[in-house]
């Protein structure tokens, strides 16, 4: 059985919630057994990830499951699969996910792999599953061995299949020790989708000349629906929250259309985004390296090029 | 205050990487290794800071081979108090997670410092591992971390925004951009660390769970298409019917 931990961001499942359980579902299809999900805590969606794919949709409740603890969710989902008799295990490779993964390993003695981007491969008995490595300058084929395998999804890596119904949630009773962090607060910006879910990114580098010209960036984000990011420079400069910084040590993303506006290309940025699908550049200095990892290139002056592409992407749109 | 910093080395952030003709084995020739930068930037920094004010001690432990040492040597220049390396060849994370936690159950660490991930195998598995070995918490991405007493106050990094929260000691912490600042080590710094205690252990028996096989390089772009900047319509029209994406 495939066990799916179905990740809630205040109390709502997202995309990466969805794409795990799509995931799960096509692997339990390939093992010839099937996908349940779980979810923890208060989720008020939680019946449609049987859209997906989830045969069954189990909840945990407990007022100890209100805010996210590494320890406590671990001892939870642990439970869950030796009650279930999980063989697979997958979770979302989101900042959740990252606190999750090496835990539920060490708990679940799996092998596991960090941020998948395949459906594993059990030709000949095996168990093969790619991911990237070298900070996306290479994709490698993990074999793991354990009777229990644990993998987190990349976000974007694959196309949500809805295949069933929404179904109806069982609860599960199972122990949830008490926390022993507490949070204080949560600054979250509302209302956008953040940037390892977004589909299509806009981002800005130091071409900008400062913050206050971001007007331009916003403008274009906002007609193609996209969310804003930035280089690292930008960041440090305050000229944007750190939570924008993509690259090498931000945030690596990998959306279906990354815009580079004013960014020179170093490839510690490239580490973080190089992984899109499509990438446009535009800058004004026909040298700058970027233009060698882009799909679409544009030579000119931001200042007059993204306003231009903004009025033609809200023709489109509009259209 | 007694801190442990686990240090993994990585290939030069700048690298071009490649693999052996059969794609199983990491190509390494004309590869300068680093000490994986958040590791050393931020938890290592980071945490003899916490040491300078508070007093105490910062372990540095890694596990690998004795080509490791200099790297090993330029963390104990940095600032840490004594090192130790685990000598087995760190093939996975589950099997380096236990050493460590083998080594630190009996240590009584306050702190236990990771980096966020290693920009090689970019798992950030480690910490999480050893937390769990040692039933510890664990936060992870962290990129702020205060301490009174034995209160530590952290800003976590999550999508779109910081989480702010509290532990007490002892717990697991990986370290994200902006939890210290890079520190270049000195001549004074670099002398002292030739005296610092420096252990080499033997591992202890753990099974590979998950091992990569095989390696390849991601499809090359096939080379950009430049679209005049007076004509966004067409770059429009180009990411619609061409690349699909809008
Ligand atoms: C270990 C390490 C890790 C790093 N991690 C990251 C990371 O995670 N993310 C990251 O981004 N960087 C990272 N860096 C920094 C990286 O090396 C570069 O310094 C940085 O990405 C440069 O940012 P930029 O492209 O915005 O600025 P610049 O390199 O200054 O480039 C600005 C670009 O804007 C163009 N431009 C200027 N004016 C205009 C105009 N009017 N119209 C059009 N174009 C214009 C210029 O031609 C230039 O190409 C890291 C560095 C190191 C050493
Ligand atoms: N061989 C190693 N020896 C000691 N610490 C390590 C080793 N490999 C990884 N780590 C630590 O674990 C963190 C996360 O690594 P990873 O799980 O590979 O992304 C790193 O930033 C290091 O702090």
């Amino acid at each position: 059985m495939v066990l799916v931990f179905a990740e809630a961001v205040n109390g709502h499942l997202k995309k990466a919630a969805f794409e795990a359980v799509t995931y799960g579902s096509q692997t339990a299809q390939l093992l010839g057994s099937q996908c349940v999900a779980l979810t923890l805590g208060n989720v008020e969606n939680a019946g449609q990830l049987g859209i997906y794919g989830a045969s069954k949709v189990y909840n945990v409740a407990g007022s100890n499951l209100a805010n996210f603890d590494s320890q406590v969710f671990t001892s939870v989902i642990a439970q869950a699969a030796e009650k279930l008799g999980a063989t697979v295990v997958v979770i979302s490779h989101t900042s959740t996910g990252k606190s999750l993964l090496g835990r539920l390993a060490a708990r679940l003695n799996a092998g596991s792999v960090a941020g998948a981007k395949s459906l594993p491969d059990i030709s000949g008995g095996g168990f093969k599953v790619t991911k990237g490595v070298y900070s996306g300058k290479a994709i490698a084929t993990y074999e793991i061995s354990s009777p229990i395998k644990l993998i987190s999804l990349g976000g974007n890596e694959i196309p949500l299949q809805s295949t069933g119904n929404e179904v109806a949630i069982e609860t599960l009773e199972l122990t949830v020790p008490a926390s022993r962090t507490k949070v204080i607060e949560v600054k979250r910006q509302e209302g956008i989708v953040p940037l390892p879910e977004a589909v299509t990114v806009v981002s800005a580098g130091r071409g900008m000349k400062g913050p206050e010209n971001w007007g331009i960036v916003e403008d274009l984000a906002k007609v193609m629906g996209a969310t804003t990011a930035c280089s690292r420079p930008v960041a440090d400069a305050d000229w944007r929250p750190h939570h924008e910084h993509v690259g090498q040590t931000g945030v690596a993303i990998r959306p279906n259309l990354y815009v580079a506006i004013g960014i020179s290309g170093a490839i510690q940025h490239l580490a973080g985004v190089n992984q899109s699908k499509v990438i446009v550049v535009i800058n004004k200095d026909p040298e700058a390296p970027f233009f060698k990892a882009a799909d679409y290139g544009v030579v000119g002056d931001l200042f007059d090029v993204v306003p231009r592409l903004t009025e033609a992407m809200r023709k489109f749109k509009a259209s | 205050m007694k801190i442990l910093v686990c240090v993994s080395k990585t290939p030069d952030t700048t690298s071009k990487i490649s693999f052996t003709a059969d794609g199983t084995k990491f190509n390494d020739a004309g590869i300068t290794y680093i000490m994986n930068p958040y590791d050393e930037w931020y938890a290592l920094v980071r945490a003899c800071e916490l040491v300078e004010k508070n007093g105490g001690t910062v372990t540095l432990i890694n596990v690998g081979g004795p080509q490791n040492d200099q790297t090993i040597r330029k963390g104990l220049a940095i600032g840490a108090t004594d090192a130790v390396r685990i000598d087995a060849d760190p093939n996975s994370s589950l099997f380096i997670a236990k050493q460590i936690a083998e080594y630190a159950k009996e240590q009584h660490y306050d702190i236990i410092f990771c980096g966020k991930e290693s920009i090689d195998y970019n798992g950030s598995e480690v910490g999480g591992m050893v937390a769990e070995f040692l039933d510890l918490p664990f936060i992870s991405f962290a990129s702020k971390l205060e301490i009174t007493g034995s209160t530590a106050t952290l800003n976590r990094d999550i999508e779109g925004g910081v989480e702010i929260l509290e532990v007490e000691t002892p717990f697991v912490v990986s370290a994200a951009k902006d939890m210290a600042e890079q520190r270049i080590p000195n001549m004074m710094g670099i002398m002292k660390a030739k005296s610092k205690p420096f252990v080499v252990v033997p591992p202890v028996d753990f099974p590979d769970l998950a091992v990569p096989v095989k390696y390849v390089l991601p499809k090359e772009k096939t080379g950009v298409r430049l679209v005049s900047p007076d004509n966004m319509e067409e770059l429009v029209r180009l990411l619609h019917e061409e690349a699909k994406v809008i």
